[in-house]
């Protein structure tokens, strides 16, 4: 019981927005009603489901870095793609025999966490900051597109895994669990559903208990007063590295779980437009919280796609317009400002009844 | 040995000689003020001993060690802190939060929450505790940070205006805030340019003027020393 009450107090602090009894057990609804819903829906619609809940990793990765570190990078895309390549190249060489899907799950995650050390150790530790953070991180994302665009021809192949300039990778093989007798092959459907929102819930909380630790403390004292920060004794180029890899994984997480779901990658995953889609969802959920960016995105994301109906140049110029509402409206979020008034209401409310 | 040694200590900001054969020594236990007239290069002098700019010749001694070289974080686990000219708080987090993560390095759990109270009643700001430090008048943003910066325990205290936008009552509680920590050991070197304080305080003065040590004794000798006036009111006239 103590066990239990000192983990609920772990998972709340200052730097994240929802604590006590009523959060939890609305939380606890919310994942029962995700647990139960493909029960009450069809295959179709819940492979749609999966695919939104894969873009909420590497609006998390964006969230840790930019939302609670300060730094605004572009470059999540570029371990997205890194990460997505990395499971396709692997698995069309190695199969998905023995469980190894899995392990190139996390090879690749390793590789885009791995490329990260490297530009996060000139980036950080040149002392490079603020705006220029933004310009070398989208540099590399869009060399990285514009890499994989011109390896059309047959010479661009890692093992037999050809790369495919624009066309990009296809045919890789779903993740398989293997298991006594036959081994379970997750599906863009109701197999996969489970395992990410399983992820989810995993990173979610994870993240919720690393950002009101001490290290987390110090990730938002980094975000608020670099010098400060450094002059209290901590090293912040090692805590700026360690976030930007932390955020490079889960961005990486993104890009395996959506080239496993759609069973492809292409070069475009790394474009402009992709760079710039997950800075509007987690800017208009609440970047520097995370449960408003999981909200803002699965939110932003549905209506996206609603509006995709009416034709997809609606849907950007939607999303331009929410955007720029958000920047005059509520510049921390607009999901993160609904929240934080909901909570003066229920201390108004308690004080009240109490 | 003394505890604070800068030997020759000169640094340009491209044609500006700022620091200029600067020598200063600080004894364990002292309370040295260092005034000057604006842009004399005291704040550069704070950043040079903190290793936020590097000097372009000269050397920096912490106890004896040679510091020159080290990182600014080194120099800090070494037992320099420094409040800074503009008030260096967490704007956009609690009074508690900027001293939870000062405190946090040294002290864990139920520990960290006492030296939190502890902290906030040395500096008067129980009250203010859940309040966003961004939202703190310029005073307390001031006390806060000393509040910072004493919470490392350091061995040298460095002060870059510590009473600047106070109240004669205000500046005099400071005063009495940098006495105690005094008596409990810390060495303390404040830049001030209210004379009032250092007078209060300092058991030393420095005088910098064009980046260079232009007078050095006690605060009755500063005082009545005639070419110190003069650069002071050489200022006022310019
Ligand atoms: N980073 C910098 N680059 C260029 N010049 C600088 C820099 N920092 C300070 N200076 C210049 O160096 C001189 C000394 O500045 P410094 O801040 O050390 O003065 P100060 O004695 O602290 O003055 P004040 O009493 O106004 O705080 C000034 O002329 C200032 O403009
Ligand atoms: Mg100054």
């Amino acid at each position: 019981m103590t066990g239990l009450v000192s983990f609920f107090r772990r998972l709340e602090g200052p730097q994240t927005v929802g604590r006590g009894p009523a959060f939890w057990s609305l939380f606890a609804v919310v994942l029962a009603a995700a647990l139960a819903y493909p029960l009450f829906s069809d295959g179709y619609t819940v492979g749609n489901t999966v695919y939104f809940f894969v873009w909420v990793f590497i609006a998390l990765s964006l969230c840790v870095i930019w939302g609670y570190g300060g730094s605004l990078s572009f470059g999540q895309t570029a371990f997205f793609g890194i990460a997505g390549y990395g499971y396709g190249v692997l698995t069309l060489n190695f199969g998905s025999a023995y469980g190894f899907t899995l392990v190139a799950l996390v090879a690749a995650v390793a590789i885009a966490a791995l490329f990260a050390v490297l530009l996060g150790y000139f980036m950080f530790f040149g002392r490079i900051a603020g705006v220029f953070l933004g310009i070398v991180t989208l540099a590399v994302t869009l060399m990285l597109e514009r890499f994989m665009a011109q390896t059309a021809g047959p010479e661009w192949h890692i093992g037999s895994a050809r790369l495919n300039g624009f066309n990009g990778m296809s045919a890789m093989p779903p993740l398989t669990i293997p298991w006594p007798g036959e081994p379970i092959v997750l599906f863009a459907d109701v197999g996969l559903y489970y395992l990410v929102l399983g992820l989810l819930v995993l990173v979610y909380l994870a993240l919720r208990i690393l950002m009101n630790s001490s290290f987390g403390n110090v990730i938002v004292a980094i975000r608020e007063n670099p010098e400060r920060a450094e002059m209290l004794g901590y090293d912040i180029r090692k805590y700026q590295l360690i976030t930007f890899v932390i955020g490079a994984a889960l961005a990486g997480l993104s890009g395996v779980l959506y080239t496993v779901w759609g069973q492809y990658i292409t070069p475009s995953s790394m474009s402009m437009t992709a760079a710039a889609l997950p800075l509007i969802w987690v800017a208009v959920g609440g970047r520097s919280d995370l449960t408003s960016t999981v909200i803002g995105t699965l939110v932003v994301l549905a209506a996206f796609q609603a509006l995709t109906i009416y034709g997809s140049q609606y849907a950007l110029v939607f999303m331009g317009v929410l955007l720029v509402l958000t920047v005059l409206i509520a510049p921390n979020g607009l999901v993160l400002g609904v929240m934080n008034w909901l909570g003066r209401l229920a201390t108004r409310f308690t004080q009240k009844a109490g | 040995m003394s505890l604070l040694e800068l030997r020759e200590l000169n640094k340009h900001f491209g044609g500006l000689h700022v620091t200029n054969g600067v020598n200063l020594t600080l004894e364990p236990g002292e309370i040295h003020c260092l005034i000057g007239p604006n842009g004399a290069g005291k704040s550069t002098l704070f950043r040079l001993i903190l290793g936020e700019h590097h000097p372009g010749s000269g050397d920096i001694l912490f106890a004896g060690e040679n510091i020159t070289a080290l990182k600014s974080f080194a120099r800090i686990h070494r037992g320099l802190s420094v409040k800074f000219q503009v008030p260096g708080v967490f704007k956009g987090l609690s009074v508690r939060q900027n001293l939870e993560i000062a405190l946090q390095s040294r002290h864990r759990g139920a520990g960290l929450e006492a030296e939190i109270g502890r902290l906030l009643t040395f500096l008067g700001l129980e009250s203010e505790q859940t309040q966003t430090a961004g939202n703190l008048s310029h005073g307390q943003k001031q006390w806060l940070e000393i509040g910072m910066a004493i919470s490392l325990k350091p061995r040298l205290l460095l002060l870059d205006e510590p009473t600047a936008g106070m109240s004669p009552e205000e500046t005099h509680m400071t005063g009495e805030m940098v006495q105690r920590l005094n008596a409990d050991g810390m060495t303390v070197l404040a830049i001030e340019h209210d004379m009032a304080f250092v007078r209060q305080v300092a058991r030393r003065v420095t005088v910098l003027h064009l980046g260079q040590v232009f007078a050095q004794g006690s605060i009755e000798e500063i005082v009545a020393n005639e070419r110190v006036a003069a650069i002071y009111l050489g200022q006022a006239h310019a």
